[in-house]
């Protein structure tokens, strides 16, 4: 089971999914209406480090964050 | 070092103990950022998330470039609600020479502002709203559209 945190703004609970890369989570993603805005300027962090590929691979326990546009100070 | 505190930050008391954590450390240069909440476009204030895992390792990456110049980089900020007129950021710069420190307290800030996992609202009217508008979309986003 991956679980699928999305931070800052977006309101959605957190996801358990049986998914092995990036690209089933788009998917799902994708069919999510709520979700569709987010998904063009979110970041993608799995096991909080950010990753730059869709192809990239999950395992049973990883954590993949959804990271909205930023802005501290 | 980096700080998180809830709510609006004691700038007096954070600059003094940098300044005594540091005085005999043999550095040239203290170079203090700090960030205030202006009154504009009606805000009561300003309101933050902070992801802590990924604000931690940036910051770490950013402790290794300070290395690499001799420096070292101190930061904090609020989680939660900070008023007007109050601070919710303070990053510094220590260096042996004053133009390492300049240089590197403006680039150190602009990468800040554009990667750093932080999510900024304003409070009007009793509302916490999301400041889209001047947000900065982390580099690398939209690889799930």
């Amino acid at each position: 089971m991956v679980r699928v945190e999305f931070l800052g703004p977006i309101q959605k609970e957190t996801l358990e999914l049986e998914i092995t890369n990036l690209n089933e989570l788009a998917k799902i993603l994708q069919d999510d209406k709520e979700m569709q805005k987010w998904l063009e300027n979110s970041a993608v962090a799995v096991n909080d480090t950010l990753v730059s590929s869709r192809e990239y691979g999950l395992k049973d326990g990883d954590k993949v964050s959804l990271l909205p546009p930023v802005c501290g100070g | 070092m980096l700080y998180l505190y809830d709510g609006a930050l004691d700038v007096p008391t954070i600059l003094k103990d940098w300044y005594e954590q540091e005085e005999k450390s043999n550095y040239g240069a203290y170079i203090p950022f700090v960030g205030t909440v202006r009154s504009e476009d009606n805000i009561d204030g300003l309101s933050f998330d902070v992801y802590e895992p990924i604000l931690e390792s940036w910051f770490k990456s950013w402790q290794e470039k300070a290395k690499q110049k001799g420096a070292i980089i101190k930061m904090a900020h609020s989680k939660g609600d900070v008023m007007l007129h109050e601070s919710s950021y303070i990053a510094a710069v220590f260096s042996p020479k004053r133009r390492v420190a300049l240089e590197f307290i403006d680039e150190f800030v602009e990468d800040f502002k554009a990667s750093a996992p932080i999510w900024k609202y304003d409070l009007k009217n009793g509302k916490r709203v999301y400041a889209l508008d001047r947000s900065t979309a982390i580099k690398g986003s939209g690889i799930l559209k």
